[in-house]
């Protein structure tokens, strides 16, 4: 047969998608037939959070850090509960990582804070001594893109049903909406409105300056975005 | 019908073999300085605060990874087959006008879309998955590649005079297709401007998967992307090269027919092994497992089938530099295929996973395998596309030695560090507390991290050898007039 094959180039491609191919329809199918279901607690994420996150993705946060706690002892004593599935449910793209040169951030929002982030990302041999991460000075300076950002969360409420403006339930029985704006004017002030929030704990004088005259530093989007992995 | 010897065409082959060089030389720069700024962090201010965000660590690092990936090694894999292909189907390219057009279309679309990478990476234009990083109308122009390779090799086995295929041939039929369906499926994303009517940035997409359904994709892609561009195509020139190099015929057909489809079936399975102890279901990551370590058997069949081939002829690896790196090319490829299924392991996996033991292992694997094997085919086709002997015998022995210490440094670095790390991280103390905190975890690695730097460095050394050393292949010496047979004629 292989010898037959060997002269069909034909058939031999199909015998080798098929063989390839075999594989993957085992293995992956099955997972998309059972959609992820977001875990109670987990809600979508804000629009200043999802312009972090581009942040992070931008900056390839995740080639250092992972965001994936496995369930061992040193893990959970270190980072927090182990991950769960439907903890990652409106993750697009999801930000596991491969590689831990600095500590996991799946649970970062817990245990540090905003000044906390400020300094680190400034300086981190500042807060960790013999820190090998660079600093991220442009941040402080760079617009962070909150049209991308609310383009991204009106496709994925439309194309993927994400409830943005929906109830979300919490883990305590209450449940919470996360709003989106109607428009993209009032998105961007929901998102400047966020961004004061967050500056407000900050003290670098040129961030405080730029969210006064209504512009959004890419480290304040960043810091909202750490501040809700929880 | 004329009644002459077939004149193949190196036109598009050698312009592949340019890239190859240049990429190559660029990808293990930007690897070598990665190295170093992680020894010493103050090296990504190399060029200064302003341009502080373009020479960071973390811009750097995937163009690093795509840089040697889809810069070098495709581009090895392109250049061996507009060489391999012609010769072992007993067709030129230049008796087709319309396969040498698709050829050269084929270079310069590829050439454009690696601009286009270098550009957007640099500005942080990313999707964020490894190894696909790029955003849709890039993801666009690689499929128009691909296609273009893909009509490349059907369309001149399409014209072929020999009826047979040639194993190489299975290898790349398997390589494009193997690489098409992953790529197609890894890269679903919907482009957000077009599906919210027209806001923010053009390029950005979102992916078509979630959480750990994308992960899931991602890593069935990320692994077998490695089956079918590291593995399956180096492959494919070592089972072309050694035998033509050292005039001795393939050891076994049955075991290259074995491990032929035995990889094809096992390899897709493996990928599982990226993913253990996350949120994906159990029973994939054990299949992930059990599936990585059934990969060790035909991984095998076909370095012991090269490393057989040279059975009574082992004064050659002595002899000629360029069989030497065939042959450890292979036994690393060995090294490579039993390592990984050691790290797939679940309990060796849970010290292994996110540590720098993984990164020794992709490199001892893309180093010592896919980096000699590559060199050494474009050192035995360069003497035949540019009809020169190989300007020097001593300089390639020289960067054998070099590049294997540098290899041999690197991983036996990073195996250090990672299994250190790996440790540490779990370690507690007799009260049950962790026993280091995690930046403990990182400034132990800092030796660890400067050997491999200096075997980076070293690598890259005996690259930059072999780049002028087939730079001066193709001026320096006289043109043959004779056709050559078996081992590549090499100066002094």
């Amino acid at each position: 047969m292989f010898h037959w094959l060997e002269k069909h180039p034909f058939f031999f491609a199909v015998g080798v998608f098929v063989t390839i191919a075999f594989a993957g329809l085992v293995e992956i199918l099955p997972n998309f037939a059972q959609q992820s279901q977001p875990l109670v607690g987990t809600k979508p994420y804000s629009t200043l959070e999802l312009a972090g996150r581009h942040v992070y993705i931008k900056n390839s946060c995740n080639a250092c850090h992972s965001q994936l706690i496995r369930p061992f002892k040193s893990e959970t004593d270190r980072y927090g509960h182990y991950s769960l599935s439907g903890e990652y449910a409106y993750d697009r793209p999801f930000l596991w990582g491969s590689k831990r040169t600095g500590p996991d951030l799946m649970r970062v929002g817990n245990y540090r804070t905003t000044d906390w982030h400020e300094n680190h990302m400034k300086d981190p041999a500042s807060v960790v001594p013999g820190s090998i991460m660079p600093g991220y000075a442009w941040m402080f300076k760079n617009e962070a893109d909150v049209d991308t950002a609310y383009a991204e969360m009106l496709t994925v409420a439309n194309v993927f049903s994400v409830p943005y403006n929906k109830p979300v339930p919490m883990k305590d029985g209450s449940t919470e909406v996360v709003k989106m704006g109607a428009t993209l004017d009032e998105a961007r002030a929901m998102a400047l409105e966020e961004a004061k929030l967050v500056a407000a704990d900050m003290k670098d004088q040129n961030v405080k300056d730029m969210v006064a005259a209504g512009k959004i530093p890419e480290i304040v989007a960043i810091i909202a975005y750490m501040n809700s992995l929880k | 019908m004329e009644n002459r010897p077939l004149e193949y065409d190196y036109t598009v082959a050698k312009m592949f073999m340019l890239t190859t060089v240049l990429l190559g030389a660029v990808g293990m720069l930007i690897g070598v300085i990665l190295a170093f700024q992680l020894a010493f962090p103050e090296l990504n201010l190399v060029l200064g605060e302003g341009l502080a965000e373009y020479t960071n660590y973390s811009r750097l690092r995937p163009l690093h990874t795509d840089a040697v990936i889809f810069g070098f090694t495709l581009s090895g894999i392109f250049a061996t087959w507009y060489y391999v292909g012609q010769r072992v189907l007993k067709v030129s390219m230049a008796e087709s006008g319309f396969l040498m057009f698709l050829g050269k279309l084929h270079f310069w679309l590829y050439l454009l879309v690696v601009v286009a990478v270098v550009v957007s990476l640099f500005a942080g234009v990313t999707t964020s998955k490894e190894y696909a990083e790029f955003e849709w109308p890039i993801d666009i122009a690689v499929v128009v590649v691909w296609v273009l390779f893909g009509l490349s090799i059907f369309g001149l086995i399409g014209i072929r005079r020999e009826k047979s295929l040639y194993i190489s041939v299975w290898y790349y039929i398997a390589c494009f297709l193997g690489i098409a369906m992953l790529y197609l499926f890894n890269n679903m994303e919907v482009p957000t401007y077009f599906a919210s009517g027209g806001i923010g940035n053009w390029w950005h997409s979102v992916s078509m998967y979630a959480g750990t359904n994308d992960a899931l994709v991602e890593w069935w892609y990320g692994h077998n992307a490695v089956a079918f561009g590291f593995t399956v195509p180096i492959v494919a020139m070592i089972y072309y090269f050694l035998p033509k190099e050292s005039g001795q015929a393939i050891y076994s057909y049955k075991l290259s027919l074995l491990s032929f489809w035995g990889l094809m079936f096992v390899y897709l399975w493996a990928g599982g092994h990226h993913l253990l102890y996350s949120t994906v279901p159990d029973w994939m990551q054990t299949m992930g497992s059990i599936f990585s370590v059934i990969l060790i058997l035909p991984s095998w069949g076909s370095a012991i089938n090269m490393l057989l081939t040279m059975k009574g002829e082992w004064q050659q690896v002595a002899a000629s530099p360029l069989i030497k790196f065939m042959v450890l090319g292979s036994t690393f490829y060995m090294f490579s295929t039993l390592e990984g299924p050691i790290q797939a392991i679940k309990s060796v996996n849970a010290i292994a996973h996110f540590t720098d033991w993984i990164v020794g292992h992709v490199h001892d694997g893309v180093l010592g395998w896919v980096g000699f094997m590559i060199m050494a085919s474009l050192f035995h086709m360069a003497p035949r596309v540019f009809k020169r002997e190989i300007y020097s015998k001593s300089l390639m022995a020289a960067q054998f030695w070099i590049q294997t210490v540098g290899v041999v440094l690197y991983f036996t670095s990073m195996w250090i560090a990672g299994i250190t790390q790996g440790m540490m991280w779990r370690a507690h103390d007799e009260f049950g507390n962790l026993a280091y905190s995690f930046i403990d975890t990182v400034t132990v690695l800092h030796p660890y991290y400067t050997i491999r730097g200096i075997g980076g460095l070293l690598y890259l050394v005996g690259f930059l050898m072999f780049a002028y050393n087939i730079y001066k292949t193709m001026s320096a010496r006289p043109v043959e007039e004779s056709e050559l047979q078996n081992a590549s004629p090499m100066g002094a």
